[in-house]
């Protein structure tokens, strides 16, 4: 700064930092607080239907009333295990098939030459505006019973019956594919339009066979923005609710709709706190390293 | 390989058609006669008028539109203020945390932010009596928290590419730090505190389950209505109402997206002239 800064400077600086950052702190930062402190707590049949942290009275001159019971609920009921571990499959196998087809498209469009590129890129953003939940709900028309892929196989003899395809586990891969995709295409096209195409031509003169040339030169080159891909699928997917709740069948469990269920339909918030603290536990190094990217691309 | 690439061209071309063929089936499908959603049985609008006389739609659209309108407005001053915070401020203590905090919301699981928002409230409410009721209020709060995240975002993505040149000449010239930003920063990222309003609005228009954890018994937004029907199955009524809605968002995003380029090429037109 060249001027001296003077109050009126300084209270503009307090006002820049200090208005997000005290939001972020009440609204963000603290609400998680309040879930680890309430996951320790007993379900009651009152308003707030939890127990209290300490006991306040004077008799007892504050006592800890925290309870473990709901973590080794978690750990002795299958249900929750079920759920995790299903919910990890679920959203890695989901972000290993939207690299698959994002990393194709992803280069294609980097290959693609102005001023068609900026139309393809807009083909792929534009999904990311229209509502997500009106995105699953059109996969309920095209996989119900009647739904258009059933009528299709039927009228070409494929099949007599209709197939259950909704309300399925493959529908539930289907859907986490269908709306993460463009997350996956983004950060890979922002790595792979840099590539310089001239690296391939010299590995392919120095007679590298086209496969070796993606394995040695695009693939490393584009590694930060598969890391980036897979992780902003991958965090959101494992806790994803609509989409299970929606396609996946009664098994199709995930930790998000079991959560959601165990605060809704059993009202039990302890619970669904210690859920969303294990939750949160299982996403925190992806997480952080989502954060390192961040500022990495950041610097 | 090659640069001939007719394998990524297909996978492109089927990607496209994965994307878009379900929203546009579910287009046709708003037009069909029979009640029994997924057969055809004519063309029809009588689901467009069905849903102009159902007021619990059109009472819950209202009231999405007006929490997606105030949340995006607030977000928007927040987190441009964000953006320069981390962008135009240099040092201080606690930068790092505030780093995260700006980028955790954008990965967090909805049903994490959803509860812990609500158990917030629910706290707040004890010991401090505010906010009396949860409803349109405690949804606006929500919104504003995770959607200030991706203004922040899109703002300082646009501040780090910016020349500082203009703003560096008027600290130069004597200018007082509010006095710069306010005439020299702002008007340079107000492109991107207008994209980042968009998508903040669309956001909180979108969002079903912050939404379903913060609202008390009474508000209803629109994807709760919504969520509530197609649970069911396929609704007729639903079809029509997206059609509608992904038809406003389509045209309102290309011709952003339009002019947004058209400034681009204007901007870079000026500065390529001697």
């Amino acid at each position: 700064m060249v001027v001296n800064p003077g109050k009126g400077d300084r209270l503009w600086r307090g006002i820049v930092i200090a208005a997000p950052y005290v939001w972020l702190l009440l609204f963000f930062l603290v609400p998680f607080g309040i879930v680890l402190k309430i996951s320790f707590a007993d379900p009651l049949v009152a308003q707030p239907p939890f127990s209290a942290f300490f006991d306040w009275s004077a008799e007892t001159g504050g006592k800890v009333l925290a309870t473990l019971d709901n973590y080794r609920f978690l750990l002795e009921d299958k249900l929750y295990l079920v759920s995790y571990l299903k919910s990890i499959q679920i959203a890695l196998i989901s972000t290993l098939l939207c690299l698959l087809l994002g990393f194709p498209m992803a280069y294609a469009i980097a290959l693609t030459p102005y001023p068609w590129r900026n139309l393809l890129l807009l083909l792929v953003i534009l999904p990311f505006w229209t509502s997500f939940l009106l995105r699953v709900y059109a996969w309920m028309v095209m996989l119900g019973k009647q739904g258009l892929i059933n009528q299709m196989l039927m009228s070409v003899g494929l099949t007599e019956e209709p197939l259950q395809m909704l309300y399925t586990d493959g529908a539930v891969y289907l859907g986490i594919v269908y709306t993460y995709v463009p997350f996956m295409i983004l950060p890979l096209y922002a790595t792979l339009e840099r590539l310089d195409l001239n690296l391939h031509d010299a590995a392919a003169d120095l007679g590298a066979r086209p496969l070796q040339v993606f394995r040695d030169i695009t693939l490393p080159m584009a590694m930060p923005g598969i890391i980036a891909g897979c992780l902003l699928v991958f965090i959101p997917a494992l806790g994803e609710y609509v989409i299970p709740a929606l396609l996946g069948g009664l098994d199709s469990l995930m930790i998000g709709r079991t959560l959601y269920d165990e605060f809704f339909v059993n009202r039990d918030w302890p619970l669904a706190s210690a859920v969303a603290v294990v939750l949160l536990l299982i996403l925190i190094l992806p997480i952080m390293l989502f954060q390192r990217l961040q500022q990495e691309a950041e610097a | 390989m090659k640069r001939s690439p007719t394998f990524l061209y297909s996978v492109l071309c089927f990607g496209y058609a994965f994307l878009y063929l379900p929203i546009l089936v579910l287009m046709v499908y708003s037009f069909n006669d029979s009640r029994l959603a997924t057969v055809w049985g004519g063309f029809s609008t009588r689901w467009y008028s069905a849903l102009l006389e159902n007021d619990q739609i059109l009472g819950a659209a209202l009231l999405s539109l007006q929490i997606a309108v105030v949340s995006a407005t607030l977000a928007t001053v927040l987190g441009t203020l964000a953006a320069l915070g981390l962008n135009r401020m240099g040092r201080y203590r606690g930068r790092t945390l505030f780093t995260g905090m700006i980028a955790a919301p954008l990965v967090m699981p909805e049903v994490i932010t959803g509860l812990s928002l609500l158990l917030l409230f629910v706290s707040l409410q004890e010991l401090t009596g505010w906010p009396g009721s949860r409803g349109a209020n405690t949804i606006t709060i929500a919104h504003i928290t995770f959607s200030m995240a991706y203004v922040a975002v899109i703002v300082q993505s646009r501040l780090a590419a910016m020349d500082h040149a203009l703003e560096e000449a008027a600290m130069d010239l004597g200018g007082r730090p509010f006095a710069v930003t306010r005439d020299i920063t702002l008007p340079l990222i107000s492109p991107a505190m207008a994209a980042g309003w968009l998508l903040a609005f669309t956001l909180s228009l979108d969002d079903l389950v912050i939404a379903s954890f913060t609202a008390g018994a009474g508000a209803s937004t629109l994807p709760m209505v919504i969520f509530s029907k197609v649970k069911l199955g396929v609704t007729p009524e639903i079809n029509a109402l997206a059609t509608i809605i992904i038809a406003i968002v389509s045209v309102g995003v290309l011709v952003a997206g339009w002019t947004m380029l058209r400034q681009q090429r204007q901007l870079a037109g000026e500065k390529t002239k001697p």
